[in-house]
């Protein structure tokens, strides 16, 4: 059992992730249909290099790139009661739980991490889409309130990078009740000064944006990034009319007051290590930040973004 | 003419000839109807029992729907002196979707605020079918941070379908007035009493009901999401929303044992819209007494608790 599990199980899921490689290799841009090879892609955190949109990406490397070095320390986050309605449809919602958390190695739609952000201790919340579509139940709100509570013992900034479709619709009244206690756990961090920066990424919509995302002293969207209250469709469904070119975008939304900035991904570590050293009142870190980008000009670069691809 | 709900049927039928015997009666004297009558109210009343005494949760939904159920209107009507109500967001326009204002509830100065879905084509219209948008947020907002100024507690009714997912609503911040709602509530010092009277839809009805104490009637729902629109959503097929509002547990029974509401207030046999003013009042008692303790603590304390009931919501649930 021992010789088993030790050199032949590593081997054989070794050639099982071998094999994933090579379909990988190239990956299709989805807005300008480019292929893309894999390694720059990833290396562009996942913009694409041909039209610069800015593809979905998970708490792994969000934490890598906007930490020091690419060093920080996950949390354990607290555990919650699993499936509180026995909620089913076509299929268990325990099950559908179950098969998420195999297939992405993690418990549920959001991760906290902290460590240093140009030499500032910080706390990230990242919030992953391809968890469920990122939905707010039991688990993503103990998650937030996790992340606030840790910044307020490190008396750090919280930064979240906010993706959802909206509550977990399966665990009914319980996912809307997040909404108030997320709200809760960003008044924790006002009352005693903390910085709470949000970034809306694509999509971020329902009752995560009518919550704690919505909630942040600064509030930054990606370029492109869809963000509302209700869903496109059935925006559409009730009025029977066609939407706006660009509605709900992040530049739709900036033109609408409801963001401070819309920011590349490229400058989005610049730009986080910049606004925290300021609401900090500290002496800026040159060593590590990178210069700063002109407002104006970064305001337009990413309105000409969503253009392209609005 | 009453509104009957399809399943109210057999009660439609029997309430159907105890209208047609007495018709009868006026027209021809020397018929003595009375002993016919009193035994068809009785048994009308015996099926009223019996279909309301085991409503499912879509069957409650429609009550909660019930185009005759009291609103905002009616509450106030029936429960504030000097009801004056208070306009706008200053800043963008009124919304009348979203009603507030002050007045003397068993006799001490509120800030009621609550959702009006309006009666009749028109007055349904003018309401938006108590869909606030951002500016019924703001306004909400505006004259709870009001009453927390003067001292003044607050009570809200909740009856929505949800916030009006529409253009406008969308381009001027729906998501950012609901978020600053939830804020607003959960940072007043004063009493705050929400009351679920009809529907309990989302996000727009969290928005103000983030309270001390969440009361709600016996036939009301509350719920992430419309019966309808989760049967679309996990279903993909509208024809499951009886299934959705099973599976969502909406009843203030259900709520109650998530620990999400305080008190179910009961109504009158058959629903709020067969004897209004009755259930009015128990309504009314209901606020009465949950308001009462509240007056006991002090208001940083208040706050405080009111943000570890919510804390500590789901946390554990009981049997
Ligand atoms: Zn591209």
């Amino acid at each position: 059992m021992n010789w088993l599990t030790n050199n032949v199980l590593p081997r054989i899921r070794a050639l099982g992730r071998k094999k994933e490689v090579p379909d990988k290799l190239w990956e299709k841009c989805p807005s300008c249909g480019q292929m893309i090879f894999h390694r720059d892609l990833e290396e562009a955190q996942r913009v694409c290099p041909h039209c610069d949109h800015h593809m979905r990406i998970g708490p792994a490397q969000r934490f890598a790139a906007m930490f020091d070095n690419g060093d920080y320390s996950l949390i354990e986050l607290p555990e919650v009661i699993t499936d509180p309605l026995k909620f089913r449809d076509s299929k268990r919602y325990g099950d559908r739980l179950k098969d998420a958390r195999s297939k992405s190695g993690d418990q549920d739609a959001m991760k906290v991490a902290h460590g240093l952000m140009g030499g500032n201790h910080v706390v990230i919340a990242v919030q992953n889409f391809g968890f469920m579509g990122g939905s707010m139940g039991l688990a993503v709100g103990e998650a937030l309130i996790a992340a606030s509570k840790l910044a307020l013992a490190q008396e750090a900034p919280l930064i979240v990078f906010a993706a959802s479709g909206g509550a977990r619709m399966q665990e009914g009244i319980l996912s809307l009740m997040q909404m108030p206690r997320t709200t809760i756990a960003v008044q924790r961090l006002r009352e005693v000064g903390l910085p709470f920066i949000v970034i809306l990424t694509d999509p971020t919509t329902g009752g995560v944006t009518a919550s704690y995302a919505m909630l942040g002293d600064i509030q930054i969207a990606e370029p492109g990034a869809l963000i509302g209250f209700a869903g496109p469709r059935v925006i559409e469904q009730t009025i029977r009319e066609k939407l706006p070119e660009g509605f709900q975008r992040a530049e739709y939304l900036l033109e609408h007051g409801m963001l401070d900035m819309v920011v590349h991904r490229h400058e989005l570590r610049a730009s986080l290590l910049r606004l925290v050293d300021l609401l900090r009142n500290r002496e800026a870190k040159r060593i590590v930040a990178a210069p700063a980008p002109e407002p104006v000009a970064a305001a337009e670069a990413s309105a000409e973004n969503g253009d392209k691809h609005g | 003419m009453r509104n009957y709900l399809d399943f109210e049927k057999p009660i439609a039928e029997l309430e159907g000839s105890i209208r047609e015997l007495e018709a009868t009666a006026n027209g021809s004297s020397g018929v003595n109807i009375a002993e016919e009558v009193a035994k068809l109210r009785a048994k009308a009343e015996q099926q009223i029992k019996l279909i309301y005494s085991k409503l499912t949760p879509w069957q409650k939904t429609q009550v909660a729907r019930h185009p005759d159920r009291p609103h905002f209107g009616e509450y106030v009507a029936g429960l504030v002196e000097d009801f004056t109500p208070l306009a706008g967001d200053r800043a963008f326009a009124d919304d009348k979707a979203i009603i507030g204002g002050l007045g003397r509830f068993r006799g001490r100065s509120v800030m009621v605020i609550g959702q009006e879905k309006g009666r009749g084509t028109e007055g349904r219209v003018r309401h938006n079918f108590g869909m606030a948008r951002p500016e019924g947020y703001r306004k909400a907002i505006r004259l709870m941070e009001m009453a927390d100024r003067f001292g003044i507690p607050v009570i809200t009714l909740v009856d929505t379908p949800g916030a009006y997912p529409g253009i406008d609503a969308e381009a001027r911040g729906q998501a950012e007035a609901i978020a600053r709602g939830i804020d607003c509530c959960l940072s007043l010092k004063v009493p705050f009493i929400a009351c679920i009277v009809g529907e309990g839809g989302s996000g727009g009805a969290v928005a103000i009901a983030a309270a001390d104490r969440v009361l709600m009637y016996e036939h009301a729902i509350y719920s992430v999401a419309s019966p309808e629109a989760c049967a679309a959503i996990l279903w993909s097929s509208p024809d499951k929303t009886q299934e959705a509002a099973e599976a969502l547990k909406v009843t203030s029974k259900d709520l109650e044992r998530l620990g999400v509401i305080d008190t179910i207030v009961p109504e009158p046999l058959g629903g709020a819209h067969r004897a209004p003013e009755e259930a009015i009042r128990t309504l009314g008692d209901a606020i009465e007494a949950a308001m009462a303790p509240l007056f006991a603590m002090e208001a940083g304390q208040l706050r405080e608790a009111r943000r570890r009931r919510f804390l500590e919501m789901g946390r554990v649930i009981g049997a």
